[in-house]
């Protein structure tokens, strides 16, 4: 398994979060490249369904990544994201799976830092629990 | 409409564990507006599953896809290849629907995905709540429009009760008090003495004490011929 590089999907919506992960590029830091981004209008946007569609194909792990609530770009769409996300998780929990392969953040364009730290984490998440059905990745 | 509810995905995975291909059948009329039985239900149930079995390292074949309307045999018929080809029907409409597949074809297996909860409507985006218990023989000209039957846990007749208070009903204090809305809703209207008029016991006969309802429309129902006109035609 180690060799493996872990697969994470990242739901970022093209206001903050996208901002964010350029801010994080253009200030040289790194991430995974693991990591498979995909660009949404809104984190509200999100659907449980796209999430576990991104679980079926073959992601470990699949986060949403969304303006700061109170200071999104669409009002509330984070806060949609943020239910889509919990809804799932209790879905994953009830069929057995870790909850913790999904998670929603929320970024504001100058947290620049925070876009590979949240990369890490998930990826870390990933490589822990190995892919859907493999009997388990580093964690176990 | 009728507001129906997903069942626990544990409890579903338990009911078609034993069978290898499974048709997954939602609708798109109540049980899609209350969000347990549309179109998204359908993948995110058929999606959740196969994760599941990944996981589990089960094999299973889902079939997932939605009707116009599940309790209307016309809707059903049109996709009674796929229904054929399953060996196991896991409805995701309210119990009529599950019912009409199970009545249409017998030696199929036709499993409830939803629990099937009340007669109600939505209150405001996420919230349903009960109206109606479908007595068959409606009164609520006499209660202000608001059906006693249905929304006072007593179903009391002439209310309220003595555990009413302050707008609230003793059973529960977050539901209101159905008959402090009736009183309200009289008062609005000016027509107060409706409180004081006596109802008197209820004729039960036309609810469902009176056993199974069927209901027959002799001006709508097709004579025989035209059954035999319908039958030549196919
Ligand atoms: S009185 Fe009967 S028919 Fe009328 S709303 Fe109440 S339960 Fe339904
Ligand atoms: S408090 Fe009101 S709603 Fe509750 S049982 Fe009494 S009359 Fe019915």
């Amino acid at each position: 398994m180690a060799d493996r590089r872990p697969k994470v999907v990242g739901f970022c919506c093209e206001r903050h979060a996208m901002d964010s992960s350029i801010f994080s590029a253009r200030s040289g830091r790194t991430y995974d490249t693991g990591l498979r981004i995909i660009r949404v209008p809104c984190s509200g946007r999100v659907d449980g369904m796209h999430i576990l569609n991104a679980l079926e194909e073959g992601a470990d792990a699949v986060f949403v990544l969304g303006c700061l609530e109170k200071n999104c770009y669409y009002d509330t769409g984070s806060v949609e994201g943020r239910k889509r996300v919990e809804y799932v998780k209790s879905m994953l929990s009830e069929v057995g799976l870790e909850p913790e392969r999904v998670e929603m953040f929320n970024v504001s364009s100058s947290m620049a830092w925070k876009f590979p730290e949240i990369v890490s984490r998930m990826t870390e998440v990933a490589r822990r629990l190995g892919p859907i059905g493999s009997g388990g990745g580093d964690g176990r | 409409m009728i507001v129906a509810e997903r069942k626990p995905l544990d409890e579903i995975a338990e009911m078609i564990a034993p069978f290898r291909k499974v048709a997954v059948i939602g609708c798109r009329s109540c049980v899609a507006i209350c969000l347990a039985g549309g179109e998204k239900e359908v993948n995110m149930l058929v999606s959740a599953m196969k994760l599941k079995n990944r996981n589990e390292g089960r094999e299973q074949e889902f079939d997932g896809f939605v009707l116009e309307r599940q309790c209307e045999k016309e809707w059903v018929k049109e996709v009674e290849d796929r229904i054929l080809a399953s060996d196991i029907v896991l409805s995701m409409s309210c119990s009529l629907g599950a019912q009409t597949v199970g009545d249409m074809y017998p030696h199929k297996i036709v499993v409830p995905g939803l629990n099937t909860k009340m007669f109600g409507v939505p209150e405001e985006q996420g919230v349903w709540s009960e109206k109606c218990l479908g007595c068959g023989d409606c009164m609520i000209s006499t209660t202000g429009g608001i059906c006693p039957i249905a929304r006072c846990a007593k179903s009391m007749l002439n209310g309220p009760c003595g555990g009413s208070s302050d707008g609230h009903c003793e059973v529960n204090l977050d539901i209101e008090c159905a008959w402090y809305a009736i009183h309200e809703r009289l008062k609005l209207q000016g027509r107060l003495d409706l409180m004081e008029t006596v109802r008197p016991p209820k004729d039960w006969v036309p609810s469902h004490s009176g056993g199974r309802r069927v209901l027959v429309r002799e001006d709508a129902k097709l004579t025989q011929h035209q059954k035999r006109g319908e039958e030549v035609v196919e």
